[in-house]
């Protein structure tokens, strides 16, 4: 039944394409409009994959748009280049490879940064376009002639001219990037660009290159931008300098968002709305000039209502409608339901990374480890040496610095002095990615998840980074045939008892479930040493309970070390258990040395000695 | 050859257009370190501060009556935006509010447009500026001397607030951290309000203040917008010295390439941003973990 419905889209997609000459017509769409909305439609699939997978908001896709149109555009009419649709994928890969240049520096910083320099950098592209370059380009006056496509078949001649003959190329275009977008967002890739949408702290944190993976999705986007501006250039016989102007980012940042965001979609329905409302105002109401007013009111009233574009709304409706979405009441009781199941018998031991079964000796050997933040000593001078196999307990005092102690074993921070050595390697300096794909990972005291995210495509993303690597363009794999994923997901789903909620989004989890795959995320990079700051943070006792006995049944067999406040917990669990206190090492020994160590008590009750004197 | 009267002239000009991208980018930045919301619209609000005096000017005929209505009208407008709005957008995503502010602006924008038409409106020069200065080695614009002054008080009367008020004090604890500011127990939310008010101003105040250096169109904050951000990305986000700093050093590059060749105006200050990033990609005066 999957493979059945494996290909609906793709499908629908060219049903519609097929259907459409013959409907839209009766709708009032002239053929030209028709082509206009499927050119903005290809654009904004591109565009669709970097901010509505990725989440990266760019202002400055006009600076691709007009880059592939204008070296289309002047190979064909300057140059003298004879094929059409070759000078096409030319100017889509020149406007990659100016993707490429432009995301290196764009991508130096996120957010609002981005959004910024995007904007800069279209504005640029423009200027350069007018004047340096305006003996290319035409400057002011574009460049006229574009030729419209037609292949040679040997026995006949296909040429597209205008209208609805042209239509029938702008479609297979359409439909052949609809194809590989969606080979794109299916595949390893994808799944890691929807990571890094969600959550890139976390995403970097299991273990992947997320700057390459950013830098990927922002040279897709230029190429869809540099094969849709070549696009433009032959249905209009011309190719217009504005394809350059800010406006143009600005109209395909709008009507991504009025059609729906990380659908793929949302591009060309918001173009189709954008179009029909400009010609409708302009020439059926009479509105002139004002046609943008009113599209620019339209616009903000659907970001301020509907977060998701049209289609995002007309989902919801239907989800209301079909009672899809069963909104599950997560309660503790259903939190803790996994856990009556019983265990599935001894098929659940924790993967490991390497076989470090025999291995003696440190795992980890972390010297004269300081870290200052100005007057601040956060940690001085620890030295802390853990052997294969251990399960070793760190507590201490709120401020001990055991959270900043971690996030340097676990290279989330470099120390200001000394060093770590993980199985004999030294690690210090490196980065959280690199340290994760060595086999060192950790579970965050407040949950790291991809929210937006099912409990499946979370640990997916944590496997992924496993059997793939930190940095892989495999883009048109389906993942469903990456050997050993399925069972390594399936295992620790089994292991953090979430087996019935696989398909649940993250956001609808209890709290308990949720901090359970906080740890079965760091579990499933399959680390030979797991951190785990807290991960009894926030629980109730009987789900503490319960906690324990799962950190039992991952320690078989693999190194750990947990901070955590419940004393009781962590002496049960624990071999030997280290004792932070003010930044600095105070004690180390096995829990009963530990409980009758006067310093330690002195630590936790307060120093009450200095006051009786 | 390079004629350096000429040359001197554009170092003028680039301090004139550097003063007013400062205090546009002091607006800008405020409001983002403040509230963490960049606003699309400022350059809209530039706009907006121009047409308001031009109004005001056009019944009084009176330039000081100008610049008090084009200030007052976008500091009010900001109140208003941040009210109706932008408080609806401090829990949703970054995105969100880059998308409503764009909107927003859009729509600014073309009611002007419908308002005034496409065609540039002119605002002359008060009186007392009009006409030239002799430096000695040169001829120099009256009232382009006095932008330079004009803006520099703006910019003193706003450094004042910042670090000599309650207010301004709150604005700072703020930029450094808001949450904490919350757990205080001081309502950030009149805070934001204010801010948003007082960086829409700012913008407005620069937007009429310039008018009659360059006629008003529709669309004249658009390239202040960008040319905003470049400053901003320059000075680092959320320092109101560093945009002060940052509008410097874009005035002077805009003005002394434009002299060269008009053309690469924008390729060096793009470069100048590409330079920043790399070296010190918090900016020239930033701090880490503001974004």
């Amino acid at each position: 039944m999957h493979s059945n419905k494996r290909y609906l889209i793709e499908l629908c997609t060219a049903a519609g394409l097929i259907v459409a000459p013959f409907i839209l017509p009766h709708l009032g769409f002239a053929p030209n409009t028709v082509n206009r909305i499927l050119v903005w439609g290809l654009f904004g699939v591109g565009f669709d994959i970097l901010f509505g997978f990725t989440g990266l908001l760019s202002f400055g896709q006009s600076a691709f748009y007009g880059t592939g149109g204008f070296v289309a555009a002047w190979l064909l009419t300057r140059a003298g280049f004879p094929n059409v649709f070759i000078a096409l994928v030319i100017g889509m890969v020149a406007a990659a490879a100016v993707g490429y240049l432009v995301g290196l520096i764009a991508l130096r910083r996120t957010g609002i940064y981005f959004a910024m320099i995007t904007v800069a950098i279209a504005e640029v592209f423009f200027f350069v376009e007018f004047n340096p370059l305006a003996d290319f380009t035409g400057g002011e006056n574009g460049l006229p002639g574009v030729p419209t496509p037609s292949f040679n078949l040997g026995f006949t001649t296909l040429h597209f001219t205008t209208g609805w003959s042209l239509y029938q190329f702008l479609a297979v275009c359409y439909f052949v990037g609809i194809v590989i977008a969606l080979r794109i967002v299916r595949s390893p890739v994808g799944a890691v660009l929807s990571a890094i949408r969600d959550n890139p702290l976390r995403a970097q944190a299991v273990g992947h290159n997320i700057h390459g993976y950013k830098l990927t999705a922002f040279v897709i986007a230029a190429a869809y931008a540099g094969f849709a501006g070549g696009l433009l250039g032959v249905m209009q016989a011309f190719m217009p300098p504005d394809a350059f102007m800010f406006e143009t980012s600005g109209q395909l940042v709008m009507q991504t968002a009025i059609g729906g965001t990380g659908t793929l979609f949302g591009p060309l329905l918001g173009a189709a709305i954008w179009l029909f409302l400009q010609d409708f105002l302009q020439s059926a109401v009479h509105l002139g000039a004002a046609w943008k007013l009113v599209l620019g009111l339209v616009f903000v009233i659907l970001v301020v209502f509907l977060r998701k574009g049209i289609i995002g709304g007309i989902k919801d409706l239907y989800d209301l409608a079909t009672g899809a979405k069963k909104k599950r009441e997560a309660t503790e009781a259903d939190a803790l339901a996994d856990f009556k199941e019983p265990a599935g018998g001894n098929d659940i031991i924790a993967p490991h990374k390497r076989d470090s079964d025999r291995a003696s000796g440190p795992i980890l050997q972390a010297t004269g480890l300081t870290k200052r933040y100005g007057g601040l000593m956060a940690n001085s001078d620890i030295d802390f040496t853990v052997n294969h196999g251990e399960l070793r307990g760190v507590i201490g005092p709120n401020g001990a610095g055991k959270s900043t102690f971690f996030k340097m074993l676990t290279c989330e921070i470099p120390p200001t002095s000394g060093t770590i050595l993980f199985e004999g390697r030294d690690i210090t300096g490196k980065s959280v990615t690199d340290a994760c794909q060595l086999g060192l990972t950790k579970s965050y005291q407040v949950n790291q998840l991809f929210t937006n995210l099912t409990v499946r495509q979370n640990l997916v993303v944590a496997v992924l980074a496993d059997l793939r690597g930190k940095f892989r363009l495999d883009m048109f794999r389906d993942p469903q045939s990456i050997p050993g994923l399925k069972e390594q997901v399936e295992q620790t789903l089994r292991l953090v008892r979430l087996t019935s909620r696989v398909d649940t989004k993250v956001s609808d989890l209890a709290y308990g479930e949720k901090r359970r795959l906080e740890i079965g995320l760091a579990l499933a990079t399959r680390p030979s040493l797991l951190l785990l700051d807290e991960p009894l943070a926030g629980m109730s006792p009987q789900e503490r309970v319960e906690t324990v006995k799962l950190l039992k049944s991952i320690s078989k067999g693999r190194t750990m070390i947990v901070i955590d406040h419940d004393m009781d917990a962590l002496f049960e669990l624990a071999e030997r258990v280290t004792v932070l206190q003010e930044g600095r090492v105070l004690v180390e020994g096995t829990p009963e040395e530990i409980k009758g160590n006067a310093a330690v008590q002195e630590a936790y009750l307060g120093g009450m000695h200095e006051e009786v004197h | 050859m390079i004629n350096w009267a000429n040359f001197v002239s554009q170092v003028f000009n680039g301090l004139a257009l550097g003063a007013l991208l400062a205090l546009i980018s002091s607006g800008l930045t405020i409001i983002y370190g403040t509230l963490g919301v960049l606003n699309l619209a400022h350059g809209a609000m530039f706009m907006l501060g121009g047409y308001a005096g031009y109004v005001a000017y056009s019944y009084t005929g009176s330039f000081l009556v100008a610049v008090l209505a084009g200030s007052l009208f976008v500091g009010l407008v900001g109140i208003l935006m941040e009210r109706v709005i932008i408080r609806h957008f401090y829990s949703r995503p970054h995105e969100d509010q880059l998308l409503v502010t764009f909107g927003l602006g859009i729509v600014f924008v073309e009611l002007v447009r419908l308002a005034f038409g496409s065609q540039s409106q002119l605002v002359p020069a008060p009186a007392i500026f009009s006409g030239i200065t002799s430096l000695g080695f040169m001829f120099y614009p009256t009232y382009r001397l006095a932008v330079v002054g004009i803006i520099a008080v703006a910019l003193t009367a706003l450094f004042l607030v910042l670090y000599r008020t309650r207010i301004g004090m709150i604005v700072r604890a703020g930029i450094e951290d808001s949450m904490m500011v919350d757990a205080l127990g001081i309502n950030v939310y009149r805070v934001f309000m204010i801010v948003f008010g007082i960086g829409a101003m700012a913008a407005g105040f620069a937007g009429i203040v310039n008018a009659p250096v360059v006629s008003l169109t529709p669309g004249i904050g658009d390239d202040i917008l960008v040319q905003t951000f470049v400053v901003v990305v320059i000075g680092g986000v959320g320092s109101f010295p560093g945009a002060i700093l940052g509008g410097l050093i874009a005035g002077e590059i805009i003005s002394i390439t434009s002299m060269i060749n008009p053309g690469y105006a924008y390729v060096m200050l793009f470069a100048a941003m590409t330079l920043v990033l790399v070296l010190r990609p918090y900016g020239l005066l930033g701090t880490r973990g503001r974004e």
